[in-house]
């Protein structure tokens, strides 16, 4: 049973469906080891954007007061997507590689483990 | 018409339990007009079974006459010391103006809670076919408006000199971190009024209202708050009312039917859980926010949860009742829990109704005393740079809007259960669309009833689709500022009720009204 309800075959309204977003979907966004900025990210995006521009522009714009920021090497950079680790394709859009509405990007930065290694 | 005179003499005094009787289950009737089961049509759906109603024990025995009496003479003594409080500037006499947020976080968090539970108890009160437990469900409603009134009318006086107080109903239903309060109760309220009376009488109000109350209370005695300790005190002898009352539902229930049983686990497990994602925000008050500290978090959880908890489901054990699932994690995270929390609201200071600061140096210290194996490695660090970047003129905070728990609604900050620097991620996917949580927790809850949580009003995503701002605003003009408009929206004083505290516009009246200085040595 989905739901204990008063009527059978009671149903919720999908309060996030992705056409509520205005033309983007939502992406979260989470650094693996760097948890000064405290929790995931949650930004709208266009599905069509670039996995590139996300290196490029998006996810530095997003932590600029980490000192760690400036000194990520993007050609080491490991990445999940629900936690599974891909390779995604900078060229391709983010729903070309997988990552659709309300999908969860992490990534891991070698090397970099936070303020005094604290994971901060 | 006269009366006739008999010689007899007057009858005598009926016994304390005749008149109990005769004043609550000899108020109610069999209906014959219309069938019971479509006066009470909400009783039978959540597959609870109930025999025998008159097996409801009230503890108290206390019926509506006694009951104006005691609470009429509770308020009369409670509006005196107020009115003594405010008379003599007694908002000046706490430590600092830091323990000032303690008050917005209650105000906004708090007070309303009790008045979304004077709402459900009296919609309760109409939905069992029980006269008694109707009748105790209408006193628990009562006492929840007055808590309600007592608290605003207490902390008013607060909200003549300081600032984030004015408006705690219009922010408790918009603001983003209130919707953690806000639909832990909705959640409550929209089940049956069996699966409500378990969640907030039973699993909030036996289970873990010391974890509520006793923080807030001793707090305010520790930090020279007379006033807020005396609501305290108002309502101390409503809750150890309400204590009992839940742990008689449960009880009542358990030995009923046995099919009661495993519907009850269930609830436990799930209302323990919601309890205890509420019960964050209290760690972080009790370890960052009191100037004077009362007991850490986690010596807190020990004592009211592992020891006194444990004790109490030991003795549920003959109903085939076991500890509540995942008790095991929120112990693992007793060590971490406060400074995650903290820590978050340190980076949405800006969005915040409330002050947030770094700790003093000889609170790091209790804080690394409190919590030795995690403080220092973990969490100094941090608040180390924070420090020194706000030295330097650049105070940390978090441009971006957080990812959110489906369920609890707290933003993604808690770690793996066996690993506090990695965030703890759980998802499903449910008619092609997929959700988030914090933890197993939340995502059981999910999937148990997949349908209501969908429906989610998650503060974050709300704000993404454009509804969080104030009607007629244009979010296609030149130069428009969504997080700007989003904080008009809440009805905050922007620049005044959140933010850094040092030398916030509290911090600052603070010194030049006392002559002391903003954070008391």
């Amino acid at each position: 049973m989905s739901v204990i309800a008063l009527k059978p075959g009671y149903t919720g309204e999908m309060k996030d469906r992705v056409e509520n977003f205005h033309g983007k979907q939502l992406l979260y966004i989470g650094w693996e080891d760097h948890l000064m900025y405290c929790a995931p990210m949650c930004i709208p995006i266009e599905g069509s954007t670039p996995f590139g521009a996300l290196i490029q522009s998006v996810i530095p714009s997003l932590y600029p007061a980490h000192p760690d920021t400036a000194k990520i090497d993007w050609n080491t950079v490991e990445w999940f997507r629900s936690g599974e680790r891909f390779t995604p394709d900078p060229q391709q859009t983010l729903i070309a590689n997988g990552l659709g509405h309300k999908a969860n990007l992490r990534f891991r930065t070698p090397g970099l483990t936070g303020l005094k290694g604290s994971c901060s | 018409m006269n009366m006739p005179i008999t010689p007899q003499k007057p009858a005598k005094k009926l016994s304390l339990k005749d008149n109990y009787n005769l004043l609550t289950r000899g108020l109610g009737w069999e209906t014959s007009y219309q069938d019971m089961d479509k006066v009470f049509a909400q009783d039978k759906f959540e597959g609870i079974k109930i025999h025998d109603w008159d097996k409801w024990e009230d503890p108290f025995r206390l019926t509506m006459d006694a009951y104006w009496k005691y609470q009429g003479e509770k308020e009369k003594k409670l509006y005196a010391i107020v009115d003594a409080f405010q008379q003599n500037n007694g908002q000046f006499n706490v430590t600092d103006a830091r323990y000032i947020n303690t008050l917005k976080l209650f105000l906004t968090g708090v007070s309303p809670l009790e008045y979304q539970a004077h709402r459900g108890f009296a919609m309760v009160g109409r939905n069992f076919r029980g006269t008694s437990a109707r009748i105790a469900a209408q006193m628990q409603a009562i006492d929840e408006l007055r808590h309600a009134q007592t608290q605003a009318h207490t902390i008013s006086h607060y909200n003549k000199f300081f600032s984030g107080l004015h408006d705690p109903t219009h922010m408790f239903d918009r603001v983003w971190y209130l919707s953690v309060p806000k639909s832990y109760f909705e959640d409550a309220m929209s089940a049956g009024p069996f699966e409500f009376i378990t969640a907030i009488s039973f699993s909030f109000e036996y289970v873990l209202t010391n974890l509520l109350f006793m923080p807030f209370m001793s707090g305010a005695a520790y930090n020279g708050d007379m006033a807020t300790v005396t609501f305290g005190f108002s309502a101390q002898s409503d809750e150890s009312r309400h204590m009992t009352l839940g742990l008689e539902v449960v009880k009542f229930i358990l030995e009923q039917d046995p099919d009661n049983v495993p519907i009850v686990q269930k609830w436990l497990d799930k209302w323990f859980w919601r309890g205890y994602r509420l019960l964050t925000l209290v760690s972080m008050m009790m370890d960052y926010m009191l100037p004077k500290k009362v007991m850490s978090w986690a010596e807190a959880w020990e004592m009211y949860f592992e020891q006194n908890g444990g004790a109490l489901f030991n003795d549920l054990a003959r109903y085939g009742i076991r500890m509540p699932k995942y008790h095991e994690v929120a112990s693992k995270e007793k060590h971490r829990l406060s400074h995650e929390a903290w820590a978050t609201f340190y980076n949405f200071s800006h969005a915040a109704a409330f002050h947030t600061w770094v700790p003093e140096e000889s609170e790091m210290k209790w804080l690394a005393e409190k919590y030795p194996t995690t403080f220092d490695s973990l969490y100094r660090p941090r608040f180390e740079h924070w420090r020194e970047q706000q030295q330097k003129g650049e105070r940390f905070s978090n441009g971006t809007l957080p990812m959110l728990c489906q369920v609890c609604q707290v933003p993604m900050f808690f770690t793996e259960p066996d690993d506090p620097t990695k965030i703890c991620f759980r998802e499903t996917t449910y008619r092609d669309e997929k959700f988030h949580f914090c933890s197993d927790g939340c995502k059981d809850i999910f999937g148990n009833e997949p349908e209501k949580y969908v429906q989610a009003w998650l503060p974050v995503h709300q704000i993404y689709q454009g509804n969080c701002f104030r009607p007629g605003t244009d979010p296609t003009a030149p130069g428009f500022e969504p997080l700007a408009e989003v904080l008009q929206y809440y009805g905050f004083h922007v620049g005044e009720d959140g933010g850094e505290y040092l030398g916030s516009l509290d911090a600052r009246n603070w010194t030049q009204w006392t002559g002391k200085p903003a954070v008391a040595e």
